[in-house]
């Protein structure tokens, strides 16, 4: 394809202390795709997002933005790149109302003073795109139940229109009806061109909704797959490593220590 | 499980019974209920917020009454409003670094050094009283910075890195101070009409208390309209009515005590208008949320690109300076610094009166307003056991049970909540 995708990583490697948690991954998002990332506990997927995201930048390898190279280095560089990430632990301030969490550095201001009434408005109209069952939007949010704070968590990635969404687990929390609906608006989200990363442990969510998979294993990359065209063993097998794909990933002791 | 809901606000904004007539009473009871429903709700959510220091504070002022009548005077409440406002000053710098979930023990020695620093280049060395006067606050503000950048870039936690701050500040200012022990203010100077100083005409507090209630009216106002224009949920007229009437009710009734007396204390006037200015800048501004941001969560404060460092910095610069303008009250309440200008129980009151007031130990909770009630309750409490001749270890072991039972509530509240959450 002559166009860059939107997102590449090339050799990047995250050391954390003696741990080489990932060792060089390379992956690609293209714009209306979305690429479930899979692997066991532990295999290094969060670390990844948090690799993209700028939490925690990488040590080695390249990051390209449309073709061309990019420095993330921390947090406020992929948010101005245009990237927005729901983390797998949501990264919520549980003291603020729900308002003032998704407006969380990016506050709405008027004379110099916050627009609580814009910014309630603004998450409330977000919010019911998302679910039917508002949570209180002034309650502190550490007293929202966890898929409503899961769902905070996915509206506050939607605020800054991003062009790339990393989702580490986003419906580990929801329950079914509320799942499809995030289901859907991801959906919604790929047609709109957006380029998706999202993480599950649910191979019937993937093979629904992902274009194509890259499976990690142990911090490497064990293989990448056309979703439609793959079966769901061959994925799995990838997973737990009954399959190796990649040049010989080390033994798990190996990496381990 | 429980519903969430966003019903106090839009069970305000429903429309009164078809009859659309006016109904004072009902309207009453009904915004009452409102209230008892969103304080149901703030219980089972373990945020009591003000409830239990005012409960505390009538007790106490209902028990010194009994025991001596002269307690709720308006001489002795008066003078209860004035003795306030220096340490009250330093919590409300307190409450900032509160809210990041650290403590400053510095703000003692500071305030003793900012002290020390006006009345060596005012008296000492014949400077303007106001040059220094601002000399003496940037003292304060310039340790608070130091302390604060020491603290965000080696992540010492705070009250390691100001409890070194305690020993060099007040080093500095036995320096300042030399061998000159005592120095004596000017009685007529500026600093001392800091607290000497009462508007005895009767217009003033009740304007200031007529522009208080209407102020909180026209914001409310203004904001229910706002809300209205795009079909927001909004507060009803009733609401409104009831909050600014509470409001002007109290603003009245200090007004009126305090014009039997001598009149409006500049120093009161100062100190709620400072608590205002910050719960403003604290609950309404981008630097406040991030304050609370912080106190909730750093790494998810990190995650949304705030400035950790910036922030951390700030704060202590703040309760810094707030230290220092403390300090300065305190020197002009007896109108002396001496070297020990800063010490003792000073550090410990102005900490304590955050805690009694509401602010949480745990960060992330509270507001400046809590400097102003825990400082009540604390005054309150020293001023009746000086009024019934009782010694002062007896004050000591009340304030610190009032101290602990405040902790105690922080840290229950704070238990359900998390509770609340998994459930
Ligand atoms: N801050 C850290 N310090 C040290 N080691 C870490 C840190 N964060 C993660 N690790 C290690 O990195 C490895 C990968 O962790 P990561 O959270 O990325 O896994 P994961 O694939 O997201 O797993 P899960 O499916 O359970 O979410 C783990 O072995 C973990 O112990
Ligand atoms: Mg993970």
């Amino acid at each position: 394809m002559p166009t860059p995708p939107l997102l590449a990583l090339h050799g990047v490697c995250k050391r954390y202390g003696v741990v080489e948690v990932l060792k060089d991954i390379e992956l690609e998002i293209h714009a209306g795709q979305v690429v479930a990332l899979l692997g066991d506990n532990g295999a290094g997927k969060s670390t990844l997002v948090k690799v993209i995201s700028g939490v925690a930048p990488a040590d080695k390898g390249v990051v390209e933005w449309e073709g061309r190279a990019v420095h993330i280095k921390r947090p406020h560089d992929a948010r101005d790149l245009g990237i927005a990430t729901v983390y797998q632990d949501l990264a919520l301030c549980g003291n603020l109302d729900v308002v003032g969490n998704l407006f969380l550095g990016r506050e709405i201001r008027r004379f110099g003073f916050l627009d609580e009434m814009e910014m309630e408005r603004l998450t409330r109209s977000l919010l019911e795109r998302l679910t039917r069952n508002l949570p209180d939007l002034r309650a502190p949010v550490v007293s929202l139940s966890g898929g409503q704070r899961q769902t905070v968590a996915i509206a506050r990635s939607l605020l800054a229109n991003p062009r790339v969404l990393l989702l580490d687990e986003p419906t580990a929390a929801l329950g079914f009806k509320q799942t499809t609906e995030v289901l859907d608006l991801i959906d919604r989200l790929r047609d709109r061109g957006l380029g998706v990363l999202l993480i599950s442990h649910n191979m019937g969510d993937v093979k629904a909704l992902a274009d194509r998979a890259a499976v990690l294993r142990l911090g490497r990359n064990n293989g990448f797959f056309d979703v439609n065209t793959a079966s769901q063993e061959q994925i799995i097998s990838s997973i737990t490593g009954a399959t190796e794909n990649v040049p010989r990933p080390p033994a798990p002791h190996e990496s381990a220590w | 499980m429980r519903k969430m809901t966003d019903n106090t606000r839009t069970e305000l904004a429903t429309p009164d019974a078809e009859t659309g007539r006016p109904h004072p009473g009902r309207a009453v009871s009904r915004v009452v209920e409102g209230w008892v429903a969103a304080f149901r709700r703030k219980l089972s959510a373990g945020e009591l917020g003000w409830l239990p220091v005012v409960l505390v504070l009538a007790a106490v002022w209902i028990i010194f009454q009994s025991l001596n009548e002269n307690f709720l005077s308006p001489r002795n409440l008066s003078n209860l409003s004035v003795d306030i406002v220096g340490t009250g000053l330093i919590a409300v710098g307190i409450v900032f670094v509160l809210l990041l979930g650290e403590l400053d023990l510095s703000v003692g020695s500071i305030s003793g050094l900012a002290a020390a620093v006006f009345a060596v280049l005012n008296v000492n060395s014949g400077v303007p009283e106001w040059l220094a006067l601002i000399v003496g606050v940037l003292a304060g503000t310039v340790a608070g910075t130091v302390q604060g950048y020491s603290f965000a870039k080696t992540r010492v936690p705070a009250f390691v890195v100001t409890l070194a701050g305690l020993l060099t500040w007040n080093g500095i200012m036995l320096a300042i101070l030399g061998t000159s022990g005592t120095i004596n203010l000017d009685e007529n100077g500026l600093v001392a009409k800091l607290t000497s100083y009462y508007f005895t005409n009767d217009a003033v507090a009740y304007g200031l208390a007529a522009v208080g209630a209407s102020v909180v009216f026209l914001v409310s106002y203004q904001d229910r309209r706002r809300r209205q224009a795009v079909g927001m949920p909004h507060r009803s007229l009733r609401a409104i009515g009831v909050r600014t009437g509470a409001v002007a009710v109290i603003a009245f009734a200090v007004a009126y005590l305090l014009n039997r007396f001598q009149g409006l204390p500049l120093a009161l006037l100062i100190f709620l208008v400072t608590v205002a200015g910050l719960d403003i800048v604290l609950r309404h501004t981008h630097y406040g949320r991030q304050v609370y941001a912080l106190g909730g969560s750093v790494e998810a404060s990190r995650r949304a690109s705030l400035s950790v460092t910036w922030v951390r910095t700030a704060v202590l610069a703040v309760s810094g300076t707030m230290a220092a303008i403390g300090g300065l009250f305190l020197a002009s309440r007896i109108t002396s610094v001496s070297q020990s200008s800063g010490s003792g129980v000073l550090l410990l009151n102005a900490i304590a009166a955050a805690v009694i007031g509401g602010t949480s130990l745990f960060g992330g909770r509270g507001t400046t307003w809590s400097a102003v009630l825990g400082m009540l309750v604390i005054q309150s409490i020293a001023s009746g056991m000086a009024i019934t001749d009782t010694p002062t270890a007896v004050q000591s072991v009340i304030t610190g049970g009032v101290l602990f039972a405040a902790v105690v509530i922080d840290s229950l509240s704070r238990r359900s909540q998390e509770a609340h959450g998994r459930a």
